[in-house]
């Protein structure tokens, strides 16, 4: 049974790939109707589908198939001309095809779905008739497949027919057994001995001759388009016979397992054009699993090696000028560069070309225009450009609807057309290409284009927008009104459109990728739409921001560039802090704002706005400090705090620690409702200490000999204030970090095991809240570059030891503003 | 001969069918202090015991949510098991051990005030939680007498249930 599962897997798989070929091939094949290349690709597909699904007993898909060979095989033989109304009964019934295939794939049955009114119409195009909706009973003039075909009572047509079916049985069979290590058959260039073969051998080897014929007469019939029948027959005739004789009794048993693998290499060969021999193309499947599952390691060692990046600066701090640093320093950047080089082939590997996407549009294309009738032509190009698998999965839908929105709305009747002087059939183009690390998707269309007061209008009308709000919108954001939930513009609803969802569809797929929407339109010459896609999901690049203790990571496809602005440049219009961008207006909003951040100490005069763009819309984030940017690796949050709004998930930073990342989507939405505290509040820092005895001074000792603290505290004690010891740099991050004191000053002594006094010093002064507090050096060390070092890492006096009690008290005293309030 | 084989193995299934009773029986706890209470809950839902490390703050959670914090590159909530009871959060001390605990797929590092034992209990001496709360809403899963103390026994699923 497992066997049987796998192999309706592989059938799946191919039979899905295969079809989307086909839609390509067909419309190609109405604009070419006579290229005898493209009919015999279209014929094969049918034909493999047809055979592998007999062998599964699918017999509904059997049935339609075999009619659909019959058809295509007329026309392959120029019996009769394929035109629209013969391509509609083909078209429709590989749609039928593609959801027999759906049901098998969700039910692994194909009943249930009714194929004779297509069998029907299939029938009376091959009898040249116009298509019929009346369901005729099925058409005796092929021979069903399960029997065992009578040869003399057929036409040639058929049994040229017949014999390529059996062929590409043999074919498959032939592949299958290869496949299956049997090393005689693969040596194929010497003569071979036919007397030594076995049965199975002298299959392939004749099977190997026939597709070496197949191959030539293909090419001969495309020369000699005018006679395209009689040199197929007789040139491979000699093997047909061969060949036939044994393969029509064995047939149930041969075919077994043989045809799934047909499905591969069967298309494959039907390119003899392209290279005489056999080049097999080196690939494997792998399943995605596995690709996802790589992807997350890799993820791991981004993070490792961030880690490293930043132990190695540390490092290299510490013991600046040591010769064991040139060798870490080497180790860590091959690591790192290797890292970077393995992520992107592993990247590489998940890529897919967005033409897998692109493919199924001149089909949609094709019916939208008969079915809207206009003339409609689509012009693709950058189908190659790759991106990874999970965007190609999700940029589908947007585009679909983009696609049947231009085809509906934006191309005009083709007599609208020629009275605004424009040619008859309307152009939508549909171009892929690179820049930088995103990808970008563009569609033209050369129709009417948006009119913004209609637009305005409508929306005004749906409720969606006020009349003021109407009134100061740009172009741009008039535009934007598109992809509100509700608004449509057509005035009724069609089968295309004009139920509002799809744009608004466009909208939330795109911002799941974290890409951007720019629409430019001009009025009566056509609309451009830009999506704007990063390359990856997985594992981005971030631009680190902070606000006050804390740090967020926004994704870098989001920011679209960083000003510093001056506090009196931020304005307040009806409640919301704006500013002035070149000729914009952005709308301002606080990161502690949206974060619910306590903001202790903000007196600066300065001020970065990061400028996030997402979909069509942009806003200004206001952030204390821009860290800088980093390679991070998405993870959730996990069950429990999913769905936290405005944060899209979490990465680990080179220091171990954990930074949330930013949903830009989520953001803009929640900046809307919170109120604006951006230029309200001033330098307003909590006064938490107001001194009214001697004892509410708070100062710390730290040091690690015991001597040297009681020195310490004995100099300090007639002041009578609180002192608090601790023995290490790492204590004494511990006691601030608890807040059980608020410290006046600090008294640190450089030379101390786990943190020494500069680490530390550096460490609290990473803290907004400690930015005043007075730090003194406690010291022997009293070379130039000490105190440097010392007046670097934030320390504002230098002691050396050994000092009088008295001028230790005193620098206390006047660090502290000692006595000033008593 | 065979037949006596057959008794011998007979009985040691039986013996071993016997301890496994025996083991069914008892119920293994690690018990630990919250406030002034002493909770427990079952060791094999517990991941580790780690001391306290940096976590990272969460916006827009309630105020027993800690944060996050990094468990070797897995990124798991903290709750601070004080706030979550409605008791007067602490600062940390030399005793303070976040437990991670995990049920199913859910995991969640829990703040606690410090361990007491690991705790072997016969399930006759567990009682049912007290019925002043509705069955559907109580953490607690039943009550632990022992000689000269009562352990209040959690529910972990309860715990990982995110209720905001």
């Amino acid at each position: 049974m497992d066997e049987f599962e796998e192999i309706l897997q592989d059938f799946l798989v191919e039979s899905f790939e295969l079809i989307e070929q086909l839609d390509q091939d067909l419309v190609e094949l109405e604009t070419r109707p006579d290229d005898l290349d493209l009919l015999n690709r279209i014929f094969r597909v049918a034909h493999t589908i047809k055979g592998a699904s007999s062998f599964l007993n699918f017999d509904t898909l059997t049935h339609l198939t075999h009619h659909m060979e019959n058809i295509l095989n007329l026309a392959r033989h120029g019996d009769i001309v394929i035109d629209a109304g013969v391509m509609d009964v083909i078209l429709e019934s590989i749609d039928l095809m593609k959801a027999l295939l759906v049901r098998i794939r969700d039910t692994r049955s194909d009943s249930g779905l009714d194929v004779s009114a297509s069998v029907a119409r299939l029938d009376a195009a091959v009898n040249g008739d116009a298509p019929i909706a009346a369901p005729e009973p099925v058409a005796a003039v092929v021979t069903p497949v399960e029997e065992e075909p009578d040869y003399n009572a057929m036409s040639d047509a058929e049994v040229e027919a017949e014999i390529e079916r059996l062929l590409a049985e043999k074919q498959a069979e032939a592949a299958l057994k290869r496949s299956g290590k049997t090393p005689q058959a693969v040596v194929e260039e010497e003569e071979p001995d036919y007397n030594a073969m076995s049965d199975a051998e002298v299959e392939a080897e004749i099977e190997r001759l026939l597709v070496e014929k197949q191959a030539e007469a293909a090419a001969k019939r495309a020369n000699k388009q005018s006679d395209n029948m009689e040199p197929s027959v007789p040139t491979p005739s000699p093997a047909a016979v061969v060949v036939s004789t044994p393969a029509a009794q064995p047939k149930a048993e041969v075919v077994p397992a043989a045809k799934p693998a047909a499905a591969a290499p069967a298309p494959r060969r039907s390119e003899p054009k392209e290279e005489g021999g056999t080049s097999v193309e080196q690939t494997i499947r792998v399943d995605v699993k596995r690709l996802d599952h790589l992807m997350n390691l890799i993820g791991e060692l981004v993070l490792g090696k961030n880690r490293l990046i930043k132990i190695n600066d540390d490092v290299e701090e510490r013991y600046e000028g040591e010769a064991f640093l040139e060798e870490l320093n080497q180790v860590v950047s091959i690591v790192s560069l290797v890292t970077t080089d393995l992520q992107i082939a592993v990247m590489k590997t998940r890529m897919l070309p967005i033409g897998k996407v692109f493919n199924k549009f001149p089909r949609m294309i094709r019916d939208l225009s008969r079915e809207l009738n206009k003339k409609i032509e689509l012009e693709v190009s950058g189908e190659d450009t790759e991106l990874d698998k999970s965007i190609v999965e999700e940029i589908g839908d947007p585009l679909v609807h983009i696609i049947r929105n231009s085809c509906d709305h934006g191309i005009e009747v083709g007599d609208v057309r020629l009275a605004a002087g424009k040619t008859e059939g309307g152009t939508i183009q549909l171009k892929a290409y690179h820049e930088g690390n995103h990808i970008v998707i563009q569609i033209i269309d050369d129709g009417k284009g948006l009119d913004t007061d209609m637009l305005k209008s409508k929306a005004i009308e749906k409720g969606l927008i006020t009349e003021k709000e109407a009134d100061t919108m740009t172009d741009k954001e008039a535009y934007g009104l598109i992809f509100r939930p509700g608004f449509s513009t057509a005035a009724q609803v069609t089968s295309v459109s004009g139920r509002g969802v799809g744009m608004d569809v466009v909208k939330t797929n795109i911002e799941k990728l974290n890409g951007m929407i720019d629409i430019d339109s001009e009025l009566g010459q056509g609309t451009s739409m830009k999506l704007k896609i990063p390359l990856t999901l997985a594992i981005i690049q971030a631009l680190l921001v902070g606000v006050q203790e804390e740090y967020y990571a926004i994704p870098l496809a989001s920011v679209l560039e960083t000003v510093r602005i001056s506090k009196d440049e931020i304005y307040t219009v009806e409640s919301r802090s704006v500013m002035r961008l070149r000729d914009e207006v952005l709308s301002l909003v606080h990161i502690g704002d949206i974060f619910e951040v306590e903001r202790v100490f903000d007196n600066s005069e300065h001020a970065y706005v990061v400028v996030l763009g997402l979909a069509e819309s942009k806003i200004g984030l206001i952030v204390d400090t821009l860290i800088g940017q980093e390679e991070i690796v998405i993870k959730s949050l996990g069950e429990y705090l999913k769905g936290i709004e405005g944060i899209a998930g979490a990465t680990i930073r080179g220091d171990g620690g954990v930074t949330l990342i930013v949903d830009v989507a989520a953001l803009m939405q929640m900046a809307k409702s919170v109120k604006s505290t951006v230029g309200h509040e001033g330098g307003e820092s909590k006064k938490l200490g107001v001194k009214n005895s001697a004892s509410d001074y708070c100062v710390m000792i730290v040091d690690d000999s015991k001597t040297d603290r009681t020195i310490m505290r004995k100099s300090l004690e007639p002041l009578g204030i609180t002192l608090v010891e601790a023995v290490d740099g790492v204590e004494a991050m511990n006691i601030l970090k608890q807040g059980d004191h608020f410290f006046d000053a600090m008294l640190i002594d450089i030379e101390m095991p786990r943190m020494d006094g500069y680490t530390l010093a550096a460490e609290i002064k990473k803290y907004n809240k400690y930015k005043n507090l007075p730090l003194i050096a406690v010291t022997s060390r009293s070379g130039k570059a000490d105190r440097m070092r010392g007046v670097e890492s934030g320390m504002v006096e230098y002691i050396t030891k050994p000092y009088s009690f008295d001028y230790l008290m005193n620098v206390v005293k006047r660090n502290i503003k000692f006595n000033e309030g008593l | 001969m065979s037949e006596q084989l057959q008794q011998i193995i007979k009985k040691q299934s039986n013996a071993l069918l016997g301890e496994d009773n025996k083991i069914d029986d008892v119920v293994q706890l690690v018990g630990f202090i919250v406030g002034e209470e002493e909770f427990s809950i079952p060791i094999l839902s517990i991941q580790e015991i780690i001391k306290p490390i940096s976590c990272t703050r969460v916006p827009q959670t309630p105020a027993y949510i800690l944060g996050v914090f990094n468990l070797r590159g897995s990124v798991i909530p903290l709750i601070d098991l004080r706030a979550r009871f409605g008791l007067t959060t602490q600062k940390h001390t030399d005793e303070t051990r976040f437990i991670v605990m995990k049920s199913g797929n859910d995991v969640a590092g829990f703040v606690i005030d410090r361990l007491t034992e690991a705790i072997r209990m016969p399930k006759r001496d567990i009682g049912p939680a007290p019925e002043t709360v509705s069955e559907a809403e109580t953490m607690i899963d039943g009550v632990g007498k022992q000689a000269d103390r009562i352990v209040t026994i959690l529910k972990v699923h309860k715990l990982l249930e995110r209720n905001f």
